[in-house]
């Protein structure tokens, strides 16, 4: 029970402290709608294209979402010596880090759903398999703020997350399939491609569109849990290395 | 001395090349107020780290009430309050909310968390201050809510890291009233401090360190013993004296000379000391005596004597600045 306490209360701080403040719940809007717009402008095409943007979209929304936030709350309570208050808690360093995610993931969850909602204005989203989206846009949140906790407590200084943040993040989206489909990009870079976890989780969002996808359901669930895993036990591993000196 | 709560046992620390703790070793005793001297960079805030679990010792062992918690912080961690040398509260909480959000942290409940934290703002004198946010308060404030918020969960174990560094001397002296306080009422205090005074007016037992190694620990009585009876003078002069302290001791063999920092110099001596003679004897050496202050047998010279540090230099390194004041 003292743990659910610590849990909540740490998200809950998050939440109010960060999440919830006005300039980054307009940016968790204008950033998908941006993206969305930028897409539809550059393709020149008409409402009927939603459902092939819709994946690519909320992909980008949750990357860089969940990536940037993680700079802040995480980076920037370390540099300021408040993390220290968390690492002094009589809790798990996983719960504690679990806790100081789970706002970026409730906020990449948020921000993958600015794009569906705009859609929902212009296609029928009934036929919409949500029993594969959801968890899709969960297992996505979570390992895309697994990779911005890898990055932040690589570095000391938050400028620095920020670009570091950046050397995963575009290389990423064009070369997930956003932009040009795996298949068309040189051979060389294809098997890049499937370093990511964007890459799956695009194609999990391109099964529950029924759009053509590249692999199975389960692989991309696997894959995508597998990263999720790797990242956080990579993250801790850091933390206790780089941190508790 | 009663049961230890702490003990640490040849704890070693480096950081890179560089050797922070060099076997340290002490004993903390229930209800006691331990105070760790040094100057900066002696190693006060590793072993606070260290027995605190910001930090893994390279050799060595702690143990809390007996039981062996190194590498296994996690289980000694509900014991202790920690005060760090800076105020690390949030900026963007409210002096309640960080309270709150301290209490939380070692899984109290909502109304317990909120009785306490006014309780302790009430005590800090910060009750009128408990709806503003904390980057709003001064530095003596930011100090007093940092300590209360060390002892939301009432842990038995405070650890303070210089808590009366840079703040106002009024702020200073309610800090101490507080740390007496809430030690009358059965907390053991783990206080580092540069400032002798504040170890020698709060403390029981006082572990001395420089450079990583502990020089001396024992009980203030103890440690004053040997200067019962002593009479001593400090001098300023009008110049530097150290080309003549030869013919001063062949002079005044009974007396003990010391050249001091800022053309000053220290006496000792068992039996009163006659200021004329050595007043005539600098005057035809060409020194004139500005000002001669008698000084009162304190942890200071103890202090001075043990560590070969001057304790006033020790002062100004952790002093800030004044506005435009060079580095």
């Amino acid at each position: 029970m003292r743990q659910a306490i610590a849990f909540w209360n740490i998200l809950l701080k998050d939440m109010r402290a960060y999440y919830l403040k006005p300039p980054n719940v307009s940016w968790g809007i204008l950033f998908p709608l941006a993206w969305t717009a930028m897409f539809f402008i550059k393709s020149g095409s008409g409402p009927e294209r939603w459902r092939e943007v819709l994946p690519g979209v909320a992909a980008i929304s949750i990357l860089f979402g969940t990536t940037s936030m993680l700079a802040v709350t995480v980076t920037f309570e370390k540099k300021g010596r408040s993390f220290e208050r968390l690492l002094l808690a009589p809790i798990s360093l996983e719960l504690l880090m679990f806790a100081k995610t789970a706002g970026a993931i409730l906020f990449g969850v948020a921000n993958a759903f600015v794009p569906f909602a705009i859609a929902a204005f212009f296609v029928d989203l009934v036929p919409f398999a949500w029993g594969m989206a959801l968890p899709a846009v969960l297992l996505l949140a979570v390992s895309s703020t697994f990779l911005g906790l890898f990055i932040a407590v690589s570095v000391s200084e938050v400028f620095e997350a920020q670009t570091f943040s950046n050397f995963f993040r575009f290389p990423m989206i064009f070369l997930c399939g956003l932009f040009f489909p795996i298949a068309h990009l040189p051979w060389f870079l294809q098997p890049l491609a499937y370093l990511f976890p964007l890459t799956y989780g695009v194609d999990l969002l391109r099964h529950s569109l029924q759009l053509p996808a590249m692999l199975s359901p389960a692989v991309d669930f696997g894959v995508l849990g597998l990263f999720c895993w790797a990242l956080f036990a990579f993250s801790l591993r850091n933390v206790r290395r780089r941190w508790i000196l | 001395m009663s049961s230890p709560v702490i003990r640490a046992e040849d704890l070693t620390k480096r950081y890179g090349g560089v050797l922070a703790l060099d076997r340290v070793s002490f004993e903390v005793a229930e209800g006691e107020i331990f105070g760790f001297l040094g100057p900066n960079g002696a190693g006060k805030t590793t072993t606070i780290n260290l027995l605190t679990g910001l930090a893994r010792p390279d050799s060595g062992r702690i143990l809390y009430r007996g039981e062996e918690t190194t590498g296994r912080m996690k289980r000694a961690q509900r014991l202790l309050g920690v005060v760090p040398d800076e105020s690390n509260l949030y900026p963007e909480l409210t002096g309640l909310e960080n309270l709150g959000f301290c209490g939380a942290l070692y899984g109290m409940r909502k109304r317990p968390r909120e009785e306490r934290a006014r309780e302790l703002l009430r005590l800090f004198g910060l009750e009128g201050a408990a709806g503003r946010r904390f980057s709003g308060y001064s530095k003596g404030m930011k100090r007093r809510l940092a300590i209360a918020a060390a002892l939301m969960h009432r842990p038995p174990i405070l650890f303070l890291d210089e808590p009366t560094t840079g703040i106002d001397v009024e702020s200073a002296r309610r800090i101490r009233g507080l740390l007496a306080e809430m030690n009358r009422e059965g907390v053991t205090i783990f206080l580092t401090t540069h400032y002798i005074e504040e170890a020698e007016r709060l403390c029981r037992r006082i572990a001395f360190i420089a450079a990583g190694r502990i020089l001396r620990v024992d009980f203030l009585e103890e440690l004053l013993e040997p200067l019962k009876g002593k009479h001593m003078l400090r001098l300023t002069l009008s110049r530097e004296i150290d080309d003549r302290l030869g013919e001063l001791r062949r002079a005044f063999p009974a007396i003990a000379f010391a050249a001091l920092a800022g053309k000053r110099c220290r006496l000792e001596s068992a039996a009163p000391v006659a200021l004329g003679p050595i007043v005539r004897f600098l005057e035809e050496c060409g020194i004139e005596v500005l000002e001669a202050v008698r000084l009162r047998p304190s942890l200071e010279e103890v202090f001075v004597e043990i560590t070969g540090i001057e304790a006033e230099a020790m002062r100004r390194e952790r002093e800030p600045r004044p506005a435009g004041g060079t580095a």
